[in-house]
């Protein structure tokens, strides 16, 4: 026996011990640093990617904002202003933009404009009505296959038939760039433009409404409701196996993948009560439906979580059932509730397949302004423009999941704020 | 609560029939007419109009929603990459959407394309003089599951191809890019001689030398960027935006153009239809102005051909016109 436990097998066997605590340790550590370097890598590629769509190309024009051209006087009226034939004058300073060009030659330049360039000359000019009858240098936006070669993302080195811009547009290209009038600057239409077709117009601004629309929704339907539900399930209801079939239910719905309630959505929604497709209303009815068990499996837990002997002290002081649930449990279940629910927001942010139901998968180019408006959503921009074709639309991409990154940051630390400045330890 | 939720459904109802009356136009369909559509929304809502609602749910999804029946809740036009077929004609009677307009807006061309860094050459080591040639049965060879020989590079199917390896991405059934390809180039190029017995020529080879993509073309270019030799599938209108990545091959010696499409003397090429429900022109605001800049000069010779909409030929042109200044029911 004592061969056997000898002082060198109790030390031999505590290496053995010690080293296996230490394997561990090292896995633990490989697999949080191999979690860390993909989500790294996944955040610099679309960083890199489309950080650049934060910036546009603007081109230099010499805009001549004369009063025949437009056919307006210094006297006309706001309305007469808006109406005047800016046309014209951008077709004057883009035949302009370069000397001694060719017809043909404006033909090509005018293609490395973006189209919205008369739009900008008149906003130009109705924030500065005073310009009339004299010259302005104003920065225009370009056309998105000139940002794209200034910023480095389509090739010029190969066959002039391959590329976008032909020889002749290079030479007006690298004209510009030399004389300092093509650069770039903040691109303000990014965050102030709804979807479109053209990449240097398109924009987020549409979409974003259109989920700030989606989730308002869901936080009026799924909040009050699941709040609802998880009081009485907790609190109210007997328990038996009637509840019991509920609760478990409850847990199996959180579980249910999110295109089966878009096509719930569809069959009932849309084709028995005839809610508008393709609107928030609609959009947030089905995501509060996806929301709602983990919007009460949370409430319940933090209900669950206050101390039992504070509803019973209520209810020692002569307080009945419901003003000691609802004066003194619910309060302190609130930010846990909250947290659960924002959380929940966030998922149905996020969440993609079921709006493809119900046709929130649309082309929207005005911004929607209600409920009921036919609008997009972020996660639907996104898959929208990955299909685009046209190479400006890639930078889009990544910018658009950055922002939508950042709003899921910025939910999540609501989260993590409310938890930490009300939540309660006992 | 139980009030708070019942005035809920209230305004929910309330806001519902409300919007009863739709003011904008509800378009649905192919996601190859999607950019062409949505250029022409686009367009109409800088003129001041509403801009109409574009979905993209593919051919057959946007067929089934426009049969659904007439009424603001049913779209007004369907966009498809291919002809109403019999059965969804049908379906639309039955759902009571018994006049139908159709409208062909323009062609479209399937693009067999490699990287255009790709240099291909002869086995004796010449480059071949603008691109590779392939012809209807030697792609169909080359993809086919059921060909008996499953060559596993180009110089087994041919001896004037190279000796690389077949690699070839291939669009999902879903993709209506892939429906044409299958009709035009797996049934036409289809080898009888050479297919196993019972073998269906359509199917695609599935021992890693066709690799099936999703509906995302940047895909498609990565692999074939990645993969020197590989070969993908586009539609006409990426290859037209992205021709400083991809170069098409020739089919049966022809290159792919905008002529070549539109005339039908490229063999990969297919009609564009969009379909309007007749029963909804003149109660949805601002739908006869849709089809008519759809198919204006200004969009077909401007805009929507720089967008890689290939115009229909003069012929073609004046009977569409003629279709919607009539509404003249296509069957």
């Amino acid at each position: 026996m004592s061969n056997q436990y000898s002082h060198e097998k109790i030390i031999q066997l505590r290496k053995k011990r010690s080293a296996a605590d230490r394997r561990f340790k090292t896995y633990g550590l490989i697999a949080t640093l191999m979690g860390m370097a993909i989500l790294f890598f996944l955040l610099f590629t679309i960083f890199s990617k489309g950080y650049s769509s934060f910036q546009k190309s603007v081109i230099e024009l010499e805009v001549s904002y004369d009063q025949e051209t437009l056919k307006i006087t210094s006297d006309s009226t706001y309305e007469e202003q808006v109406k005047a034939k800016f046309f014209r004058v951008k077709k004057n300073a883009i035949a302009k933009a370069l000397p001694d060009l060719s017809k043909k030659d404006i033909k090509l330049i005018k293609k490395m404009f973006s189209i919205n360039v008369d739009k900008e000359i008149k906003e130009y000019f109705l924030n500065n009505p005073n310009i009339l009858n004299t010259t302005q240098k104003i920065f225009v936006t370009a056309h998105s296959d000139v940002d794209q070669l200034l910023k480095g993302n389509a090739r010029r080195n190969i066959e002039e038939k391959k590329r976008k811009l032909n020889d002749r547009q290079l030479e007006f290209f690298d004209e510009f760039v030399s004389s300092g009038r093509l650069k770039t600057k903040f691109n303000n239409f990014f965050f102030k433009n709804a979807d479109s077709r053209h990449p240097e117009l398109a924009g987020i601004a549409g979409s974003f409404v259109g989920s700030l629309f989606t989730l308002m929704t869901v936080f009026l339907l799924a909040f009050p409701i699941g709040i609802g539900a998880s009081i009485y399930l907790e609190e109210f209801a007997p328990k038996n196996k009637f509840t019991e079939l509920i609760e478990v239910n409850i847990a199996n719905l959180a579980a249910v993948p999110s295109i089966v309630f878009g096509l719930l959505g569809l069959g009932i929604l849309l084709n028995v009560f005839g809610f508008p497709r393709s609107t928030p209303l609609v959009g947030g009815t089905v995501l509060a439906l996806m929301t709602l068990p983990t919007i009460i499996i949370a409430c319940r837990a933090s209900l669950k979580a206050v101390p039992p002997s504070i509803k019973e002290g209520a209810l020692a002081m002569g307080a009945s059932k419901m003003q000691a649930v609802f004066h003194h449990q619910v309060p302190l279940a609130l930010p846990g509730t909250l947290t659960g629910t924002i959380i929940g927001l966030a998922q149905a942010l996020g969440e993609t397949a079921p709006l493809i139901m119900i046709g929130m998968i649309a082309f929207i180019p005005n911004i929607p302004t209600g409920f009921t408006e036919p609008s997009a959503a972020l996660p639907v921009q996104i898959y929208l423009w990955v299909e685009s074709s046209e190479r400006g639309f890639q930078e889009k991409t990544a910018a658009a999941i950055m922002m939508i990154l950042i709003f899921l940051f910025l939910m999540n630390a609501l989260a993590v704020f409310l938890r930490s400045k009300f939540e309660r330890k006992w | 609560m139980k009030k708070f939720v019942l005035s809920l459904i209230i305004v929910t109802f309330a806001i519902t029939s409300s919007v009863s009356a739709r003011d904008y136009i509800s378009i649905v369909g192919s996601s190859t007419v999607y950019p062409f559509a949505t250029l022409v929304a686009e367009k109409m809502a800088s003129e001041g109009m509403k801009a109409p609602v574009i979905e993209s749910t593919g051919s057959g999804g946007g067929h089934k929603l426009f049969c659904a029946g007439v009424g603001v809740e049913h779209p007004d036009i369907t966009n498809s990459s291919r002809a109403q077929k019999d059965k969804e004609f049908k379906l639309c009677q039955d759902g009571g959407v018994m006049d139908i307009v159709e409208v062909r807006v323009g062609n479209d061309g399937i693009a067999f394309a490699y990287s255009s860094d790709y240099e291909w050459k002869y086995t004796n080591g010449a480059a071949m003089k603008g691109g590779i040639d392939l012809s209807k049965e030697e792609i169909w060879q080359a993809m086919a599951r059921d060909n008996k020989d499953a060559p596993s590079t180009w110089f087994e199917i041919d001896k004037r191809l190279p000796k690389v390896e077949i690699s070839i991405m291939a669009p999902p059934p879903s993709s209506g890019t892939r429906d044409a390809f299958d009709s035009l180039v797996m049934k036409k190029g289809c080898v009888k001689d050479m297919l196993v017995a019972d073998g269906d020529c359509k199917a695609y080879r599935e021992d890693g030398h066709v690799i099936e993509g999703g509906e995302n073309d940047e895909l498609y270019v990565e692999h074939i960027t990645k993969e020197q030799g590989a070969f993908g599938i586009f539609g006409y209108s990426f290859l037209a935006n992205n021709e400083d990545k991809i170069s098409a091959s020739k089919i049966n010696g022809v290159e792919i153009s905008q002529e070549g499409i539109q005339d039908y003397s490229y063999p990969i090429a297919r009609p564009l239809f969009f379909y309007i429900k007749k029963a909804h022109v003149g109660v949805i605001p601002g739908l006869m102005d849709y089809v008519n800049e759809f198919v204006s000069e200004e969009a077909t010779e401007g805009y929507l051909l720089d967008a890689g909409l290939v115009e229909l030929s003069p012929a073609d042109r004046s009977k569409v016109l003629d279709d919607i200044a009539n509404l003249t029911n296509y069957k």
